[in-house]
C-alpha cells in the first residue's frame, strides 16, 4: 500500500523532495554562490528528468480522485524535459539575480500543481492543480520587482486568471448540481445534452479558453508576455500551456464525450479565428516577446483544429506538436533570454545585423522560427501537416485549407525577423555574446529535437501507442 | 413553517456573481476590482452549498469544495495585494488607468 503511494505519486514526490531541499538551503545560514547552487539545482532538475522514465506504476489513488496512466507518465515527462529546458535557458538572467532560490521555490511548485492537474480524476483536485499552477506564476510574473512592467503584467494576469477560474467554478458548481458527482468517470456517463449542461459546458470551455488564450480571451497574453521575465515568459508559453491543454484534452474526451456533437462546431470556430487573430496580430508588433506571443496564440489554434478531429490521430497529433513546439519555441526564447540578460535589448529592429557578430545564434533562432513557421525540413511542418489532417478528418474542407492559407501569412511574420536577422544592415549591431556552456547545452538539444523529431517515425508511432482513446 | 425554496437561493447566486462581473468591468480601483472577484468565488460557494443541502443532502462533496474555494480565493487574495502593493511603489496609483504601458 505504501509502495503504491510512492511509485504511483512518484514525479510529485520527486519535485517535493527538490522544493524542500531548496527550502532548507532558503532557510539555511551558509551562504552559497549563485553559481554552484545554478549548476546543482541543474543537475536535480536533470535526474529528476531520467528519473521519470524509470519505475511508473499506473494506478489510480485517493478513491479514484488521482489516476495515472501511460500516457499521463509521457506528459509529464514531456513537461519535466520542459522545465529543464527553461531552467537552463533562464541561467544568463538568474547569474546575477538575488533571489534565484524563491525562483525556482515557485516555478517548481507551479509544475507540482500542473502535475496533480493532469493527472486528475476529480474536480477538486482539477481546480486545486489549477490554483497551484497559476497563483506563483503571477507571482513570477512580477519577479524583476523594479520593473513598472513586470507589475502591471502580473496585476494583469492575477485578475484575469482570477476571473477565468470564478467562471469554471461556477460552471462546475452547476455541473454539480446537475448530475450529483464531480468525478469524471462519473460525469461521462451523467451527461446526455441538456440544455443546461450546454451551458455548464460553455462555461467550462470559458474558463479553459482563458488560460489557453484562446481567441475571443486572449488579450491578458500579449501584456503579460512582454511584461513578464523572459524565461518566465518561456514557461508559460510552453509548459503551462501545453499543461492545460493536456488536461482540457482529458476534459473534452472524458467528461464531455456525450456533448461532441454540440462541442465539435464550437472548437472548430475558435480554432479558425485564433488562428486569423494572433496571425494579423503578429505582423504588427515590434517587440520579440510580444510577437512571439502572438505567433504562440495563433500555435493553439491550430492544436485545436487537431483537438477538433476528436479521434484517435487527433490526440496523438496534440502530443506530437506540443512536443515540437516545446523544441521551437525554447530555442527561440532561448536566444531572446540570452539577448535580453546581456543586452537588454528585446526590439526586432535590434536584431538587425545580428548575423554579422553572431552567427550561431542566429542560426539557432532562425531555425527555431522555421520549425515554428512549419517549413518542410524542420519537424514544426510534420506536426502541423498532422495536426492539420486529424482536423479535415471530420469534412468543412473550406475552413481547413481557410486555416491552412493562414500559414502563409505567418510565414510573412517570421521570414520578416530572419530577414532583419540576415539580411538587413545596421551601423550598431548587437556585440558579439559569449554563450554560457548551460545556454548551449538548452540550445543543442532544441534544435536536435526540432530536426529529429520529424524524422524518427518511432516518436510519433510511440506516442500513438500510448494514447487510450 | 414552509422551508424557502432552492430556486431562491439560486436567485441570489447568480446575482451575486453578476454584481461581481458588472464591478470587476466598470471599477477602475485595483482592490474594488478584486473584491469583484472575490464577490464571484463567493457566489459559488453558495451554489455549491445549497445544491448540496437540497439536491444531495447525503453528499459531502459541495461543502468540501465549498471549504477548498475560501482556502485558493484568500491565497489568490493574498498573491494579488502583494502585488498591487509592489505597483503602487513603481506606479505611485492603484487606478488601473494608470497601469497601461503596454497596448494592443
Amino acid at each position: 500500500m505504501l509502495n503504491e503511494y510512492l511509485q504511483v505519486l512518484k514525479s510529485e514526490w520527486l519535485l517535493i523532495a527538490i522544493i524542500f531541499i531548496l527550502l532548507f538551503i532558503k532557510v539555511g545560514s551558509k551562504e552559497w554562490k549563485n553559481e554552484t547552487l545554478l549548476y546543482s539545482i541543474n543537475f536535480l532538475l536533470l535526474l529528476n528528468l531520467i528519473a521519470g522514465y524509470f519505475y511508473n506504476l499506473p494506478g489510480s489513488l485517493f478513491n479514484g480522485m488521482y489516476f495515472s496512466n501511460d500516457l499521463i507518465f509521457l506528459q509529464k515527462n514531456i513537461l519535466n524535459l520542459g522545465m529543464y529546458l527553461v531552467s537552463l535557458i533562464a541561467y544568463p538572467w538568474l547569474k546575477e539575480h538575488k533571489h534565484l532560490l524563491e525562483f525556482y521555490i515557485l516555478i517548481l511548485s507551479t509544475l507540482l500543481g500542473m502535475f496533480f492537474m493532469i493527472s486528475s480524476g476529480n474536480m477538486l483536485i482539477f481546480y486545486l492543480g489549477l490554483e497551484l499552477s497559476t497563483i506563483p506564476l503571477a507571482a513570477l510574473a512580477n519577479f524583476d520587482l523594479e520593473k513598472r512592467k513586470s507589475s502591471e503584467a502580473a496585476f494583469k494576469m492575477i485578475i484575469s486568471s482570477a476571473f477565468s477560474s470564478a467562471l469554471m467554478l461556477l460552471g462546475i458548481s452547476f455541473l454539480y448540481g446537475v448530475t450529483g458527482t464531480l468525478f469524471f468517470s462519473e460525469l461521462a456517463t451523467l451527461i446526455h445534452g441538456g440544455p443546461m449542461e450546454i451551458f455548464v459546458f460553455i462555461l467550462i470551455l470559458g474558463g479553459f479558453s482563458f488560460k489557453m488564450s484562446v481567441v475571443p480571451f486572449h488579450l491578458w497574453t500579449a501584456d503579460v508576455y512582454e511584461g513578464a521575465p523572459v524565461a518566465v515568459t518561456a514557461y508559460l508559453s510552453v509548459i503551462s500551456k501545453s499543461a492545460i491543454l493536456f488536461i482540457f484534452m482529458t476534459v473534452m474526451f472524458t467528461v464531455f464525450r456525450n456533448l461532441e456533437p454540440q462541442w465539435y462546431f464550437m472548437i472548430f470556430l475558435l480554432s479558425v479565428l485564433t488562428i486569423l487573430i494572433g496571425n494579423l496580430f503578429a505582423i504588427r508588433q515590434n517587440n520579440m516577446k510580444r510577437f512571439l506571443a502572438f505567433s504562440s496564440i495563433a500555435q493553439v489554434g491550430f492544436v485545436l483544429l487537431g483537438l477538433s478531429g476528436v479521434s484517435k490521430i487527433g490526440m496523438t497529433s496534440v502530443i506530437y506538436f506540443l512536443l515540437i513546439y516545446l523544441f521551437s519555441n525554447l530555442a527561440a526564447f532561448g536566444v531572446v533570454a540570452l539577448v535580453s540578460a546581456t543586452t537588454g535589448k528585446e526590439n526586432i529592429d535590434d536584431f538587425k545585423g545580428f548575423y554579422k557578430t553572431n552567427p550561431f545564434l542566429s542560426w539557432v533562432l532562425a531555425i527555431a522560427l522555421f520549425s515554428l513557421a512549419g517549413v518542410p525540413p524542420t519537424a514544426g511542418f510534420f506536426g502541423k501537416f498532422f495536426l492539420i489532417m486529424s482536423g479535415a478528418e471530420r469534412g468543412n474542407y473550406v475552413w481547413i485549407i481557410f486555416a491552412a492559407l493562414n500559414m502563409i501569412i505567418s510565414f510573412y511574420y517570421y521570414l520578416r525577423v530572419v530577414k532583419a536577422i540576415f539580411m538587413d544592415q545596421n551601423e550598431t549591431p548587437i556585440k558579439t555574446i559569449m554563450v554560457p556552456a548551460l545556454p548551449k547545452l538548452a540550445m543543442a538539444i532544441c534544435l536536435l529535437g526540432i530536426i529529429c523529431t520529424g524524422f524518427l517515425s518511432w516518436i510519433y508511432d510511440a506516442i500513438f501507442n500510448l494514447c487510450n482513446f | 413553517m414552509s422551508e424557502i425554496p432552492l430556486t431562491h437561493i439560486l436567485f441570489l447566486s447568480t446575482g451575486l456573481f453578476f454584481i461581481g462581473v458588472y464591478g470587476l468591468f466598470t471599477r477602475r480601483n485595483m482592490i474594488t476590482m478584486l473584491m469583484s472577484v472575490e464577490l464571484m468565488l463567493n457566489s459559488v460557494n453558495i451554489n455549491f452549498v445549497a445544491f448540496n443541502k437540497y439536491l444531495y443532502p447525503e453528499k459531502l462533496d459541495g461543502i468540501f469544495f465549498t471549504i477548498f474555494v475560501i482556502t485558493i480565493a484568500a491565497a489568490e487574495a493574498a498573491v494579488a495585494i502583494a502585488i498591487i502593493i509592489n505597483l503602487y511603489r513603481s506606479h505611485h496609483s492603484i487606478d488601473v488607468e494608470d497601469a497601461s504601458e503596454m497596448k494592443y
